[in-house]
């Protein structure tokens, strides 16, 4: 059953680590918001309209585009849990929609979210730095729908939302970016106010108000209106090239001031992950950041780059569970975890 | 001190608003605090973005000083939604809220999206030749004016014959319909 394989396919394409200048940018992500015409925002919608509208959006994509359509009341809290961990629906839908579904792609890197906080969030992903492709290929998804149901929408201020925040062009682009570099030379406090004062918004991975784990960073635009798609993915494209530039020299400036130092801390992470028994999201996120660092300079070989996207995801507490098949202690998902990330060093040891 | 949203119960929260460099002192009891969203100080676990927009907008001395505007207010057609209930939540009930509450809205819009309150970007399809051939005209017009400003006037002479071509066609289209 293709829910299944949703929840057990260990990785999505988006963090096989291949894509363009994967060194650096992890993954790259474009979402659409749109609504209907003349149907209530799903946020006040009632359960008969909003199941109305799970069936208009599964009927307007189901002729042109192989989506698989998984409903949140079919599924059960571990396995909404897991799709979230994967970037593939968010907390509102899984846990606040009233009526929630999600049209989801083989590759998992199309999801188009039905009454989310809108009726439809267009959300596509990528390998690496891939804004323009990435944009083009929610437009393509958006057109589609577009030719069969009627969009809310004003020539004056574009696309209308339910949150004026994202009213105008409905567009979030977000690039996750790995700054271990920036962050040990102590550069990103100064960093990230620039950043917003571009009218840019710098997160932790998992979204508003998380903390940087692992020296991974979600970097998206604040404004939807007033300026066109290409100029908002553009401008963010400059930003993050920018940063790449000065995560390299500060990479660099590391390995040319204190290569023994980092040497040892590559190594002594890399020791902790495939010796520990025990072992916390933070610390596994730190090691993780540290040995792909080491990956990225050329100290450890052995292993495969894709080693941090996949076990970010593959450590966090919803799949953990998943694994062991059911509801897991904290302290019992830290002995998972720690086993799980030593079976997956071996893995690349013994290849 | 009395809360200046009821004017009855004593004011139990205070704090100083700087939006804009304007600073503004607020007095509030619990329940209307709570009522304004202002409960970001009590830790509440889903503050978010969202919340800061009521903020943004109170104290509307128009809202919060005339009586007579709670009486009469205005809410949405389509949905009922009241402008004090968009404050609570940040989100509106249907795409016709934009309709109503246009005249606020509008300050909102501008501080959210960097002083911008016109789209740019994508338009459906079906909204016909006409509205793409204008925002292409707008932008054009636009275009020009940078380039007369900066002086560059063999570019400005360019774009001029495009917005003539563009508005001819435009005319012609119209002239169809």
């Amino acid at each position: 059953m293709s829910l299944e394989r949703f929840i057990n396919q260990q990785t999505s394409a988006w963090m096989s680590g291949t894509g363009p200048d994967s060194d650096v940018v992890l993954s790259t992500r474009i979402r659409l918001a749109r609504n209907l015409e003349n149907v209530l925002f799903s946020t006040i919608l009632s359960l008969e309209k909003a199941k109305d509208v799970v069936t208009q959006v599964h009927e307007a994509v189901s002729d042109q585009l192989a989506l698989e359509l998984l409903k949140m009341e079919d599924l059960s809290p571990l396995q909404k849990r897991v799709l979230v961990e994967k970037h593939l629906i968010s907390p509102f839908l899984s846990e606040t929609s009233l009526y929630g579904a999600a049209l989801i792609s083989d590759k998992e890197d199309v999801s188009v979210m039905v009454n989310e906080e809108d009726h439809l969030r267009i959300q596509c992903l990528a390998s690496g730095l891939q804004l323009k492709e990435t944009l083009d290929k929610a437009n393509q998804i958006d057109d589609v729908i577009e030719e069969k149901v009627q969009y809310a929408f004003d020539e004056k201020i574009g696309y209308l939302t339910a949150c004026p925040t994202n009213v105008g062009t409905g567009l979030r682009a977000s690039v996750m970016i790995h700054l271990p570099g920036l962050v040990l030379t102590r550069q990103m406090n100064r960093i990230i106010p620039a950043i917003n004062q571009l009218g840019l918004v710098v997160r932790g991975i998992y979204g508003e108000g998380s903390e940087a784990l692992g020296n991974i960073f979600q970097i998206s635009n604040q404004l939807t209106l007033g300026k066109s798609e290409e100029d908002i993915i553009n401008d963010l494209d400059s930003v993050v090239h920018e940063l790449m530039a000065r995560e390299q020299s500060a990479r660099d400036a590391l390995k040319q001031t204190s290569p023994i130092q980092l040497e040892d801390r590559i190594f002594r992470s890399f020791g902790t992950l495939s010796n520990s028994r025990v072992i916390e999201t933070s610390e596994a996120f730190q090691c993780l950041s540290d040995v792909r660092l080491g990956i990225d300079l050329g100290y450890i070989t052995h292993i495969s780059k894709s080693i941090l996207n996949e076990l970010m995801v593959l450590t966090q507490p919803g799949f953990l569970q998943q694994y062991a098949g059911g509801p897991l202690r904290a302290e019992d998902r830290d002995i998972r975890r720690a086993a799980l990330i030593r079976e997956r060093l071996e893995l690349d040891e013994t290849n | 001190m009395i809360c200046q949203e009821c004017h009855e119960r004593p004011a139990v929260l205070h704090f100083t608003k700087t939006v804009n460099g304007k600073m503004t002192e607020v007095y509030l009891c619990e329940h209307c605090a709570n009522e304004k969203g202002e409960h970001l100080f009590s830790g509440h676990p889903a503050f978010s973005l969202n919340n800061l927009l009521g903020g943004l907008f109170n104290p509307d001395p128009q809202f919060s000083a005339n009586p007579s505007f709670h009486e009469q207010e205005v809410h949405c057609e389509n949905c009922h939604m009241t402008f004090k209930q968009f404050l609570q939540s940040s989100k509106f009930g249907c795409a016709h809220c934009y309709e109503t509450f246009e005249s606020k809205l509008t300050p909102l819009l501008k501080r959210l999206h960097g002083g911008n309150t016109i789209h740019h970007g994508k338009i459906p399809a079906r909204m016909g030749g006409q509205l793409h051939l204008q925002k292409e005209l707008q932008q054009l017009r636009e275009k020009l004016q940078e380039m007369v400003t900066s002086e560059q006037f063999e570019q400005a002479a360019n774009i001029r014959d495009q917005i003539r071509a563009l508005e001819k066609k435009l005319l012609n289209e119209g002239g169809v319909q």
